[in-house]
């Protein structure tokens, strides 16, 4: 798996996963831990229901006029000494990082807050042009030397466990020794690697996670401080971002730095945020590049009901709190985009024609846990319908859309559904022991690979209703 | 108040009892109860499933059906929440405004049953008896998109002779879904054997919910497993005295 396109229909990548019990066992630890702290640090806030408007409002105000902010936002970075660039898609974004990266003569260069690069599949381009991509923040660079892929939006190691990291790290980290298992030990070892990269590297690529139009100023919110360092010690910065991440004024990041750090690692205040505008001579990199990425999203943009997806600030409460993300983890879903939103978002990006990610509507129950935590209010399960439609439409006549033509002809007046309920008592005869049906054929084997399912009784309730009105009860 | 029940088409199938639980029930309670034999589904399967247009046909005939009723009940969270949430935004992307307002008109009369006696009615004894251990799932439609909040455990708290014994996880979802169960079976079996153990480890008798949608999956779960357990809808524990068993 790289980049935004599933290899496989969900359904079958899923299978593949719910069956690893140690991976089972870390997901459900996780998630349930980070459910708790978040109701926790979200209950602490009266006024949370009035965030998620002000949240959603604010988002919507800049969608609405999203091409005037973004010119406003390019206007604001060139007058501030930094460079600008559009991409229309993944391929347009790597080739300028790329040629920034050539114009300096780099072979090496380091990175933080990687998900948009990801979603471009960057590195691989670099490293196609000899240019080692070196990931910093800590969780990802687990998941880049063990050669795996993220497998959840903020903590993207969150399938490895202690042991699988100390065996990776005495492999691959140079001139460590024997390390244990100890948190600490682990964290001290990838600490003294990333500092001497930090301090010898001389370009870095970060992702984005507010720019502001009004002042032209950029925004990374962050944990480990590694962040930080990546984006004031190297003499040049290209900062990619995708174009829903433009806020029109200063004012408007206040409602995001309560809802972000509540919603994503339930803290009150992450520990780094860096605020950056275009470039201050003899202070951090000296060179600033900021690359407005398109790549599908003003066609999300265009559709009334799937832009809401464009809110997303990207802080993974809706992966937490699913239960088909505690069941499957992250890879099940082929993206960079996991869990809920991955499922709404990554479809929209890629259009409904693509065999395997227009499953990804379906990867949902509609239970509604991920409508509940988004910090800005973004309706998952409606616009997993939505697009559920968007597919069938997509996919015209088949023998699933038959059946529902069928069940629907049977729908349509009392009088035909009570038919098709005696047919159905007859039809099931064979199927039927004890009461109970063990075996279905076709499309609905699915039920009954792991239930039972209750027989059709012999009457009916209209049928029931029917005698009693006549006076026969 | 003239009722109008909706019965819902899995209830009217498969689990005819709680139809006739909900009309004892609410005739108990002084109401007067109507069933329009026409009625059918309310096209939840077919909009959740992607097939907007075949849904559109019954949300239509939902209306027709419904329009000059004073108030609309039904034993179910997930088909109330169909007709109150997602109604509007299905006409909405079928571009019917003619359908949006009458829809729109109509939903604030429709009710799910332990909400309607709870909520509308004012009601939370309803005199019943039933002499087992009960643990209660709350369902995801029920709870996330009606917000029926308690009103289900209250009505179940003044059950006389009823133990009713805490569920752990009960806001997890049981992974039933609607087509979800036979589309995604393997997640959705995994989601079923974390709510069964659950279910189990409470000790109880049966599993209750407001939905039999849900409890078809969870009950099919309880019966693979031959765990003795079973499950039984809101509806016929509300209705059961000491004269009459339900359920």
């Amino acid at each position: 798996m790289s980049g935004l396109h599933p290899a496989k229909p969900f359904p079958e990548a899923a299978r593949d996963k719910v069956n690893q019990p140690q991976l089972r066992a870390n997901l459900r630890k996780v998630t349930h831990t980070i459910r708790e702290k978040r109701l926790r640090a979200v209950g602490e806030l009266p006024h949370w229901e009035e965030l998620r408007v002000l949240g959603e409002a604010t988002k919507d105000a800049s969608l609405a006029n999203l091409s005037d902010r973004l010119l406003q936002l390019e206007a604001s970075v060139k007058a501030r000494g930094g460079q600008v660039h559009w991409a229309r898609d993944a391929a347009e974004a790597r080739e300028i990082v790329v040629r920034i990266a050539q114009a300096h003569q780099v072979d090496e260069l380091i990175k933080v807050k990687s998900i948009t690069s990801d979603e471009i599949e960057l590195n691989a381009a670099l490293q196609e042009r000899g240019i080692h991509a070196i990931e910093t923040d800590l969780a990802e660079l687990i998941v880049q030397l063990s050669h795996d892929t993220p497998s959840h939006i903020l903590v993207p190691a969150i399938h490895r466990n202690r042991a699988e990291i100390q065996a990776l790290f005495n492999r691959e980290l140079p001139g460590e020794g024997s390390l244990s298992d100890s948190p600490a030990e682990l964290a001290g070892a990838a600490r003294r690697y990333l500092r001497h990269k930090f301090l010898t590297t001389k370009m870095a690529v970060s992702g984005v996670n507010f720019a502001v139009a009004e002042t032209g100023t950029v925004c990374v919110v962050e944990s480990e401080g590694n962040g930080r360092m990546c984006l004031t010690l190297p003499e040049v910065l290209v900062s990619i971002m995708g174009v829903e991440k433009v806020l029109e004024k200063w004012e408007d990041l206040a409602v995001f730095m309560e809802l972000l750090p509540r919603s994503s690692t339930a803290e009150r205040m992450n520990p780094y945020t860096s605020f950056w505008s275009g470039v201050t001579p003899g202070d951090g990199p000296q060179e600033f590049h900021l690359i407005l990425l398109d790549n599908g999203r003003t066609e999300v943009l265009a559709d009334a009901t799937g832009r809401q997806t464009l809110r997303c600030i990207r802080c993974s409460a809706c992966l937490n709190v699913c239960p088909v993300y505690e069941r499957t983890g992250g890879h099940a879903y082929g993206s960079v985009y996991p869990g809920p939103i991955g499922a709404i978002l990554t479809p929209q990006l890629l259009g409904m024609a693509d065999k395997n990610a227009n499953t990804l509507p379906g990867a949902s129950s509609l239970c509604g846990a991920c409508f509940d935590a988004c910090p800005v209010r973004i309706n998952i399960p409606q616009v997993l319908i939505y697009l559920r439609g968007e597919v069938t439409a997509e996919k015209g006549v088949t023998a699933e859309a038959l059946a529902m033509k069928t069940v629907g002809y049977a729908m349509s007046s009392g009088w035909r559904f009570e038919g098709a309920l005696k047919l159905a008592r007859v039809g099931q005869g064979p199927l039927v022991k004890g009461g109970e049906i063990t075996s279905l054929p076709g499309l609905l084997g699915g039920w009954t690979q792991s239930r039972d399912l209750k027989a059709v009784p012999p009457q009916s309730f209209r049928e029931w209703w029917k005698e009693r009105e006549q006076g026969s009860e | 108040m003239q009722i109008d029940l909706f019965i819902t088409c899995i209830n009217d199938a498969m689990f005819p009892r709680t139809g006739q639980a909900t009309v004892r029930l609410l005739e108990r309670l002084g109401q007067t109860v109507r069933f329009n034999a026409n009625q059918t589904c309310c096209g939840q399967m077919h909009l959740n499933t992607g097939y907007r247009d075949d849904a559109l046909k019954l949300i239509r005939k939902f209306v027709d059906d419904y329009r000059d009723s004073e108030v609309v009940v039904m034993p179910s969270g997930s088909c109330a929440a169909m007709v109150r949430e997602l109604y509007p935004e299905a006409a909405k992307w079928g571009g019917d405004q003619d359908l949006l307002r009458e829809v729109e008109e109509l939903a604030p009369r429709v009710f799910e049953l332990s909400e309607f006696l709870v909520n509308k009615l004012g009601i939370d004894d309803v005199g019943a008896y039933y002499p087992h251990r009960v643990t209660y799932h709350p369902t995801c439609h029920a709870m996330r998109v009606l917000r029926v909040g308690d009103a289900p455990l209250k009505l179940l708290r003044n059950v006389r002779g009823m133990t009713l014994l805490e569920l752990e996880g009960s806001e997890e979802c049981c992974g039933f879904g609607g087509t979800f169960s036979v589309k995604n079976p393997d997640v959705s079996a995994a989601m079923l054997a974390d709510k069964t153990r659950h279910i189990l480890d409470t000790g109880a008798e049966v599993c209750t919910a407001g939905d039999n949608s849900c409890l078809l999956h969870i009950g099919g779960g309880l019966h693979r497993l031959r765990s003795g357990a079973g499950t039984v809808h809101l509806a016929e524990i509300l209705a059961s005295t000491e004269g009459e068993v339900f359920a």
